[in-house]
């Protein structure tokens, strides 16, 4: 038999469907791959062989008796760590909560198992989902695939690197302000960030609840649409949830783009600094445009204020939510002599540095005297970033723009750097800001031959032209396609 | 304006963390740039804009009272780094 690495879940159903392989061969051979390319790659916090080979045996038993396991039956997936997981361990890569087992599952692990996927283990991320290269992980950095020395991106930096080096078939990750597509760009695989609201964010561990969402990490855009028809929808569990009018997903997969029109925010193309980056973007539109979509510029006017518009809401609803580690119902605990000096101690040796960054910037934002000149001010300009948005969005069905304004950077690259951080944030956070869905689709490989993607936009419950758009881009150019480039087979 | 590592520090105390002099410093130095870059916002003319907390027009609604599945108090107290008599217990605070 063939390797099976690399295949797409859709691939792989037909070959479980008709009985070619098992669940078992297949969560086997992954497992294999984890343990051949751990070393390098140190894509996952926690391997969970034998519950994923007790659930694919399930799911081969389910299917011998000839019933119907599931949508994505026996398909092994990774799960970011801030995913809370029944039993297993969930750290959100902190030292706060390095032996936390949640006692239930978050609402898309549920529907997940529901659908027969299996979960071979728990992806890295930097420390809560506070970072853009897995380097603020309490525990070890994640390395890209494509290059040992290069960062996979972040925060879910772990999960994106899983699926480009063959390790899982798809993975779930979070995205506050990119962490989802910018590691998706950086690692040549496919990253989604749903509408805000349309997937559950119940038991996903709270970075800032305002932008928080739980995405996707695939390898074509087929998976892409069978994970979001699993993952989507109201849960009474979340109630900012809201339920979605789509139905199936793969009914957008058309290859077909006529008569769309597609913006091209020009302040975006500015924060890019590979000019084979915009080359890429501007092939992209050369071919909507030759099959029948109209590209044009459009203005987007407050994207220079979106980082730091988002740098002030993230820090306060950061400090807000991290306020509940005080070494009480669950995670780290440092006695003191008394209940206050036992708060500091657990909060100060349980968080790395960015946390804390994060939160007494957000106190400090959020504090009598500082919140109207700060706190206010950015949830202002947050207005006005979604009005930009829904203005240009009346006009055009979606937007067309680079999601990273480099290839993956070198470890230690943004620690002295803020104005890539800036620019890294400044193509993928407006999109949080606004609530709206965004994807990160691979597209060609920028200089040193490691991937870069473009990034679509769409109204919000718009995912229907993203799906749409991203397909016929994956369809008709040969740059969609991640090359198989990780190293050697390890 | 610009912070002080001295408000850094008093800040530090009201969300209950303990910086060393170092983590003080550093984090104050990357606090003065991104309030710096904040700067920006201020020179916008938003007097009149409505601030936007949360990007969906939903209203909070109340539902019926209902039991439903809940946590033991087992599974609730499982993680807890200290439990006496079915509650969490923390250090003496009078």
């Amino acid at each position: 038999m063939s390797s099976l690495l690399g295949l797409t879940a859709h691939q792989l159903q037909g070959l479980l469907e008709k009985k070619e392989i098992s669940s078992e061969d297949l969560v086997k051979e992954h497992l294999t791959r984890i343990a051949q390319s751990e070393e390098q790659i140190k894509a996952f916090v926690t391997v969970t062989g034998q519950e994923a080979l007790q659930q694919a045996r399930t799911i081969d038993e389910k299917r011998s008796r000839g019933e119907q396991p599931g949508s994505l039956a026996g398909i092994p997936l990774a799960l970011t760590d801030n995913l809370c997981t029944q039993g297993i361990k969930t750290t959100a890569s902190s030292r706060m909560l390095r032996d936390f087992r949640p006692p239930y599952n978050a609402a898309v692990v549920e529907k997940l198992q529901e659908a027969g996927a299996v979960s071979v283990g728990k992806c890295n991320l930097d420390e809560f989902g506070l970072g853009a290269s897995t380097e603020n992980s309490a525990f070890f950095p994640t390395h890209n695939p494509y290059g040992e020395q290069a960062v996979p991106g972040g925060a879910c930096g772990g999960a994106a690197a899983a699926v480009a080096a063959q390790e899982v078939v798809f993975a779930l990750g979070s995205d506050t302000g990119g962490s989802l597509r910018q590691p998706a760009s950086f690692c040549g695989v496919i990253g989604l960030k749903p509408t805000y609201g349309a997937v559950s964010r119940y038991g996903l561990i709270a970075c800032a609840s305002s932008l928080d969402q739980v995405g996707c990490f695939t390898r074509d855009m087929t998976d892409c649409a069978l994970v979001m028809n699993v993952i989507y929808g109201r849960d009474a569990k979340d109630s900012t949830s809201v339920s979605f009018p789509a139905g199936d997903f793969t009914k957008f997969l058309v290859n077909d783009v006529k008569g769309l029109k597609i913006g091209i925010p020009r302040e975006y193309l500015q924060e890019v600094n590979d000019p084979r980056i915009t080359a890429y973007l501007q092939q992209a539109a050369a071919k909507l445009e030759e099959l029948g979509a109209v590209c044009e510029e459009v203005s987007l006017p407050h994207t220079a204020e979106a980082a730091s518009c988002y740098n002030l809401i993230l820090a306060a609803e950061v400090s807000s939510n991290l306020a509940r580690y005080d070494g009480v119902q669950y995670g780290l605990r440092v006695q003191g002599e008394d209940l206050v000096s036992m708060y500091k101690k657990s909060r100060s040796q349980g968080f790395g540095e960015e946390v804390k960054k994060q939160i007494i910037l957000g106190t400090y934002v959020l504090s009598s005297g500082q919140y109207e000149d700060y706190y206010l001010q950015a949830l202002k300009v947050r207005t006005l970033i979604k009005e930009d948005f829904a203005q240009v969005l009346s006009k055009y069905d979606c937007l067309l723009t680079p999601a990273t304004p480099t290839a993956a950077f070198d470890f230690g690259a943004i620690k002295d750097n803020l104005s890539l951080l800036t620019s890294l944030n400044t193509l993928t956070c407006p999109a949080n800001l606004a609530g709206i869905p965004a994807l990160s689709l691979p597209f060609g490989t920028a200089a040193q031959g490691s991937p870069c993607g473009l990034q679509l936009l769409g109204r919000a419950f718009g995912e229907e032209t993203l799906l749409r758009v991203g397909y016929a881009l994956e369809q008709n150019t040969n740059l969609t396609q991640p090359s198989p480039a990780v190293k050697g087979e390890m | 304006m610009k912070i002080t590592e001295q408000e850094v520090h008093s800040v530090a105390e009201i969300a209950r963390l303990e910086l060393t002099q170092e983590e003080g410093q550093k984090i104050t130095h990357a606090l003065q740039v991104i309030l710096e870059q904040t700067e920006a916002l201020k020179r916008l003319e938003i007097s009149k804009v409505k601030p936007t907390v949360y990007v969906l027009p939903l209203q909070n609604v109340f539902s019926e009272d209902q039991l439903d599945k809940c946590l033991t108090q087992e599974q609730a107290l499982g993680n807890a780094p200290e439990v006496e008599k079915g509650c969490f217990k923390v250090p003496r605070i009078i």
